[in-house]
């Protein structure tokens, strides 16, 4: 009798109402292949349909903004689920644009007089220093990318967990970590071009950079990076793993007198947030066509926690969000504005904080899916009457009557 | 002899600067375990204040123009002393026992200080008095209904736009009618220079080389300083109770002290301190919206290095920060090494000031190795809490 009964009522429902129900049941039975084949839609849309609704400048910048939402979900990785605030990823993102960029500068052309970067002949420079060999070559270039930020982090983090230093004094020596590279890269000309920078790109494995078809290339390789870090952040934050982190993030003490050295799980999630900085880092340097120590600075590093705090932590989509919207944000308010959007941004950080704590994707979930509902008028389902749910004359009572 | 002299006393001005900075950190951060970002623009305040103060004895001339700097002092102190204060009663009291939170949200105020001492001018003063005025005016008639509480929300959607509205109109339209008068920025985005009054311009002589008076100064006036807060915290009756609170808050509060107030008044001290140094700052250099920023990192060393919840441990942190840091600096040490050495060109490389910073941070990772929580440790349960 029952099935049946089911199936009279689905076809008497309307047919988008019957194709919303089918979905429905999917996301219940299948949630895992309901979210890939979300993610997948959405990356198809972004590849295919995005670069045809956008100009080419806005293109350029939804890329960047892409880049830069690879590192949120990093920060998001160690801040949202690991408790662990970074003031320090413009390092690793910086190091991830440098080690690209120094690729692209010993792409010169083999006729050329001379083989050296153009910018070391300013210094008189005559011989190639003997750590940028390894970038002549593409592959180890493209290890040198993830791989430098994730060593470099793993060392620090090492350093710094093992002795216990958490909370406050972690973020207080990344951000003096960002400071002292800040200074490194800034005072060695002949290294890395001091403040200027490395920039000038010509091309990369043969492909002229400024090419629209080159960076068109770069946007789908971003797009596909991203969805590679969502899934590898979200494979790492479901099951034990992702549940340790919660765990080191709420109760450190007692996860240590569970048995467990918080100290490992501890710097290889830092390392591979700082490899997704990394990452990021030159997706980003590919587009703007220039990597300076300007993205060491503290700021910078700052904003990219307020992407994550915008959009929800220990949501992943909400840092990809958080980062598309504070970007765009950023960009529309500095062209009509650009005196105010320190201000805006300085609220931002206020009202994030004090009102908004949990970001977008967490009121979403919570208050969001309340005001929906009873916006279309289907009100949650609730076990007693709904009348001592929702009205707030109740709730009232009840807050101030019995505490 | 000389250079080591020389270098005793570079050392240790920079490190009273440095201790000045950081003296108000180590009261806030380490009395109250508050992560203020916006210690630096406090400084800024301070400095700017010190500018305006200078300015106003110019206007008095000459018998005047040489004592500004002492009324500047208690100026800058209760400039950063009531912003701290506002700051403390509108946003980090809502943010104790949450640290990280803290952290961005005194970051956001410290962008919003750069970018109003920038563009400030007569017209945006008036229109935040005006804001402030509707604001907490409209709220304070609300608040004498019974039913605030109910429709405090609605309350606050419709005053906040309104008041802003309202001053912004203000605001434009006098713009309009004044024009230039009113709209120029006091200060605008370039650095203000204080000129140090004469009888700080010029130094000791001593032997080969001079100690400049206004070194001299700034140490005294952090020695005056330190001195000062010593007295107070052990001394006074409110020192106590910042002290007793500082141990054990619950209990505190059940013997009746106003925890409340006392995090307010230690608050309002260590901001009012970042004044002084903003002070003392002001008369090294130029002044500019970005002044803070510069100091904040290297105060939060200080005190992380000294040990929280130390006074004595940012004092000793700051002087020895700052010794190491003029060595490695000036290049002493590479003078000492003959130049075939292999450890002369790492000397050299290290010896300027940026890449003296690199290497005290270095230094500084290798320290917490040994004694990771600083020269002088907290012990018994308060560690943990």
């Amino acid at each position: 009798m029952k099935p049946n009964k089911i199936a009279d009522d689905a076809t008497a429902l309307p047919p988008w109402e019957q194709l919303w129900a089918k979905i429905y049941t999917f996301s219940q039975q299948q949630p895992r292949w309901f979210e890939i084949s979300l993610v997948g839609g959405a990356a198809l849309f972004l590849i295919v349909i995005m670069p045809l609704l956008l100009s080419d400048f806005r293109l350029d910048l939804l890329q960047r903004y892409l880049a830069l939402a690879i590192v949120a979900l990093g920060i998001d990785l160690i801040w949202g689920y690991t408790g662990m605030l970074s003031l320090g990823h413009g390092i690793f993102f910086a190091l991830g644009g440098y080690a690209i960029a120094m690729h692209i500068k010993l792409q010169i052309p083999a006729t050329a007089s001379n083989q050296l970067p153009e910018f070391m002949n300013l210094y008189g420079v005559t011989k190639l220093p003997w750590f940028w060999h390894p970038f002549d070559s593409f592959p180890l270039t493209i290890i040198a990318v993830f791989l430098i930020p994730a060593i470099l982090a793993a060392f620090l983090g090492y350093l710094v967990f093992r002795n216990r230093i958490r909370g406050v004094y972690f973020s207080i020596l990344t951000q003096a970590a960002t400071i002292v590279f800040f200074n490194f890269f800034n005072g060695q000309q002949k290294l890395f071009n001091g403040t200027n920078g490395l920039t000038d790109f010509q091309t990369i494995l043969g492909f002229p950079i400024s090419d629209n078809k080159t960076q068109y290339g770069f946007y789908i390789i971003t797009v596909l990076l991203l969805v590679g870090g969502y899934a590898l952040c979200r494979w790492l934050t479901t099951g034990r793993f992702g549940r340790l982190l919660v765990a080191i993030r709420d109760d450190e003490t007692r996860v240590r007198f569970s048995g467990y050295d918080p100290t490992g799980y501890k710097v290889l999630v830092f390392a591979i947030s700082a490899a997704l900085a990394g990452i990021g880092g030159a997706m980003f340097t590919l587009r703007t066509g220039i990597i300076s120590p300007r993205a060491m600075d503290i700021a910078f590093s700052i904003e990219m926690v307020i992407w994550v705090a915008v959009g929800g932590r220990a949501t992943l989509v909400g840092a990809i969000l958080g980062a598309l919207l504070v970007n765009y944000g950023k960009s529309l308010f500095s062209e009509k504005f650009p005196d105010i959007w320190l201000f805006f941004q300085g609220a931002m950080f206020l009202i994030v904080v004090l009102v908004l704590p949990n970001g977008i994707i967490g009121w979403l979930r919570t208050e969001g899916i309340d005001l929906f509902r009873k916006i279309i008028r289907r009100p949650r389902y609730v076990a007693t009457y709904p009348q001592l749910e929702e009205d707030p004359e109740i709730q009232r009572e009840r807050e101030t009557l019995e505490p | 002899m000389t250079v080591f002299f020389e270098s005793l006393f570079n050392g240790i001005s920079i490190g009273a600067v440095l201790l000045i900075a950081a003296l108000g950190l180590g009261i806030v951060f380490g009395i109250m375990g508050v992560i203020n970002l916006a210690h630096g623009e406090l400084m800024m305040l301070g400095a700017y204040t010190t500018f305006l103060v200078q300015n106003a004895f110019k206007a008095l001339g000459e018998p005047w123009f040489s004592g500004y700097i002492i009324v500047a002092i208690p100026v800058a102190f209760l400039v950063a002393a009531a912003a701290g204060l506002a700051l403390e009663r509108g946003v980090i009291r809502y943010l104790y026992g949450r640290p990280l939170e803290t952290l961005l949200a005194t970051w956001g105020v410290s962008l919003i200080l750069q970018q109003f001492v920038r563009q400030v001018s007569w017209v945006m003063c008036i229109q935040i008095i005006l804001f402030c005025l509707l604001f907490f005016g409209g709220l304070w008639v609300m608040k004498r209904r019974p039913d605030f509480e109910r429709m405090r929300q609605w309350a606050m959607v419709v005053i906040l736009p309104l008041a802003a509205g309202i001053a912004l109109v203000c605001g434009t339209i006098l713009g309009q009618i004044f024009k230039l008068a009113v709209t120029k920025p006091w200060f605008g985005a370039q650095g203000v220079d204080v000129t140090a009054p004469g009888w700080l311009r010029g130094g000791l002589p001593l032997g080969s080389f001079q100690l400049p008076f206004v070194r001299l100064f700034i140490i005294a006036l952090t020695i005056i300083c330190v001195v000062g807060i010593y007295l107070f915290l052990l001394k006074s009756p409110w020192g106590l109770r910042i002290r007793a609170v500082t141990q054990n808050r619950s209990m505190s509060a059940c013997l009746g002290i106003p925890t409340q107030k006392v995090d307010a008044l230690t608050f309002a001290l260590g901001s009012g301190l970042a004044g002084i140094a903003g002070c003392a700052i002001s008369l090294l250099g130029s002044v500019g919206p970005n002044t803070g920023q510069n100091y904040i990192v290297d105060a939060f060393m200080v005190v992380v290095v000294g040990g929280v919840g130390k006074i004595v441990g940012t004092v000793v942190a700051a002087l020895a920060i700052g010794l190491v840091n003029y060595i490695i600096g000036s290049g002493i040490l590479a003078l000492m090494v003959s130049p075939g050495n292999p450890l002369f060109d790492f000397l050299t490389f290290f010896a300027t000031t940026s890449m003296a910073r690199v290497m005290v941070f270095a230094l500084i990772i290798i320290f917490l190795q040994l004694r990771p929580a600083g020269l002088f440790p907290q012990k018994g349960r308060t560690v943990d809490a």
